[in-house]
């Protein structure tokens, strides 16, 4: 079809006017990491006019970020490498065995993705509680009750896009591993898995930036020894006088990683997304 | 790829799909545990941190449970309707509160839902075109999205800034727009703030969504179409729109349920307690568990926002969804 002028005219005006509305915050935060915190404290100004890179110095002393940082590492990397093996196996089932209960477990994973989180905050502090005062664990304040929280956040999501990668691939692949003798999970393990890497990958991604931003767990579930990026980025703010310069600094060095995570996968979501919801 | 004419959500996707070759009947016991033991970690998971808390907090709605029985909840003591009667309660202070909250909370997700589908459509339907800066603008719209969403709120805060932030700066002294520096982080303006900062951080999901469904429509529709002589707007929505109808429900649905139980937002904007204007349902039951100490009534307005969504979802899946039945799996 060929471009009219007034579609190219309406074509740069919207991803224009969207362009302005989703950089507005960006640069703001890029802007405002390498001013000083004179200039970030009185009247915004368009540019820098003192340029610093002062604040990305100074934020590791205004509050622990590093130990933040370690301990974001720690609980995300962990929740969601074991969200991907759970994900994997139950995608694996859901996909490619017939068995009793199917639809249920299907559509009993899929439901909780509508539970609203606030309804069972509590109530797992609440178990959490019990089962230290009645077993001896320990999974308040802690990583463990963390880890397995947000694994279990990200499985609806993973197990569902997983479902759509395993579903577009051709069964006899498996097949022919299984003549040559392996068993049917051996072919899946071993043919399968490596061709559905880049999806594996890229639930890993989305399953990684889950844990890495969720703010409402992490602001009960955590203790000052085991407190996220996510709750801890917030002392910048509640101290007498924000540091915003600092904040903007915090935020480009805690954004980075997931966005250029993100960006390399990105391809992969949008096959894995359309192999799940077109189907 | 092939597109099904009537889209089935992926949860109905059954087994019936895969008829060929039955299993070897040596291997049937083995096969008939398999499955049971793969989702196995899977049931664990979910029941442990989903199904059974769930549960509980519908017991504890039933309880008197403040900051002196938390420390032995087993014990605390069964007040029945209690909390919901509270609750619910339209002449009573909190009764009246949680209405007016529902109210704004429905106005707050149609708002958010609506802009951030047409944003994400919008935007979805030109980058599907042929153009030189394409590659640009799709990966930079996602930007949004791929950042933690507590970031891009703290930028908002400092752009709403009322003494000297960007949006001030720029309407009153540069544009002169307005005369005076409004607040907008107190008052009405904070309902507004709460919409556009959502916004931001949703409509690129919608985006990227409509760019994965877009992708599986075959280009020869848009050709037959365009023989036809429609025109390219009537071809998306007459024509292309209603090939995407599966995946654009459980955009929509999606979309609804993250708004509607929006968090994030008015916390790291407000902190606990949010202004009138902008208090949503999740804060507010937070507000009532953690800033009041009344964990029961909490629980009852969170058993009551539950069985709302799963009415909702339930009502939304049955309108929108074909109307014959999927074959039985």
């Amino acid at each position: 079809m060929r471009d009219t002028l007034s579609f190219k005219l309406s074509r740069s005006v919207v991803l224009g006017l969207l362009f302005i509305f989703a950089a507005l915050p960006i640069y703001v935060i890029i802007t405002s990491s390498v001013k000083p915190l004179r200039d970030v404290s009185g009247l915004w100004t368009w540019l820098p006019e003192h340029f610093t890179i002062e604040p990305y110095i100074t934020m590791w002393r205004t509050v622990p970020l590093a130990s933040y940082f370690l301990n974001s590492v720690i609980i995300s990397v962990s929740s969601t490498v074991l969200a991907l093996i759970i994900a994997v196996l139950a995608a694996y089932a859901l996909t490619r065995l017939r068995w009793k209960g199917q639809r249920a477990f299907s559509l009993l994973v899929l439901s909780t993705q509508m539970f609203p989180g606030i309804l069972f905050l509590l109530p797992l502090y609440l178990l959490f509680v019990q089962i230290q005062r009645v077993l001896g664990v320990q999974l308040n304040g802690n990583y463990p009750g963390l880890i397995i929280t947000y694994l279990t956040f990200s499985l609806p999501f993973a197990i569902w896009m997983l479902m759509g990668f395993f579903a577009a691939m051709p069964e006899e692949l498996e097949e022919a591993a299984m003549i040559d003798g392996t068993t049917r999970f051996g072919g899946f393990v071993r043919v399968i898995l490596p061709i559905a890497r880049p999806g594996i990958v890229a639930v890993g991604v989305f399953a990684f930036m889950n844990s890495w931003g969720e703010v409402l767990f992490a602001s009960v579930l955590t203790d000052s020894d085991t407190r996220t990026l996510a709750v801890g980025m917030q002392a910048f703010a509640t101290n007498v006088a924000v540091r915003w310069n600092e904040a903007m600094a915090a935020s480009i060095v805690i954004s980075l990683p997931v966005l250029v995570a993100f960006l390399l996968v990105q391809r992969h979501i949008v096959q894995g997304l359309a192999a799940g919801a077109v189907k | 790829m092939s597109v099904a004419t009537t889209p089935k959500p992926p949860e109905v996707r059954g087994s019936a799909e895969v008829p060929h070759l039955p299993p070897p009947s040596m291997h049937r016991r083995k096969r008939n545990l398999l499955p049971y033991l793969l989702v196995l970690p899977a049931l664990i998971a979910e029941l442990s941190i989903h199904i059974i808390p769930m549960l509980l907090g519908v017991y504890t709605s039933f309880i008197k449970l403040n900051q002196v029985s938390i420390r032995n909840w087993v014990r605390a003591p069964i007040v029945g309707f209690d909390n919901y009667v509270r609750g619910l309660d339209p002449t009573g202070a909190i009764g009246s509160q949680f209405f007016e909250t529902l109210g704004r909370t429905v106005i707050y997700t149609f708002l958010v839902v609506a802009i951030s589908w047409i944003l994400g459509t919008a935007a979805a339907y030109y980058l599907s075109t042929e153009f030189r800066s394409r590659a640009f603008f799709r990966t930079f719209f996602l930007i949004p999205y791929a950042i933690p969403a507590f970031v891009g709120v703290i930028a908002w805060a400092f752009i709403f800034n009322q003494q000297d932030g960007l949006l001030n700066t720029l309407l009153v002294d540069q544009l002169h727009v307005l005369p005076d520096r409004p607040f907008w982080l107190v008052g009405p303006g904070s309902f507004f703030v709460i919409v556009v900062v959502s916004v931001w951080g949703l409509w690129p999901f919608a985006f990227l969504l409509q760019l994965a469904a877009l992708q599986s429509v075959p280009a020869e529709v848009h050709e037959a179409a365009s023989i036809d002589g429609a025109g390219r707007l009537k071809t998306f929505f007459r024509v292309t729109l209603p090939m995407i109808k599966a995946s654009n429900v459980v955009l929509v649905l999606l979309m609804f349920l993250a708004s509607f139980n929006q968090f994030n937002v008015p916390f790291v904007l407000f902190g606990s307690s949010s202004p009138k204007d902008a208090q949503l349902i999740s804060p507010l039951i937070y507000q009532f568990s953690f800033s009041t100490w009344n964990f029961g009534l909490g629980a009852a307005v969170s058993t009551l926002l539950l069985l709302f969504l799963v009415g909702v979802t339930l009502i939304y899946v049955h309108l929108v969804l074909p109307k014959e039945k999927p074959a039985r799996a």
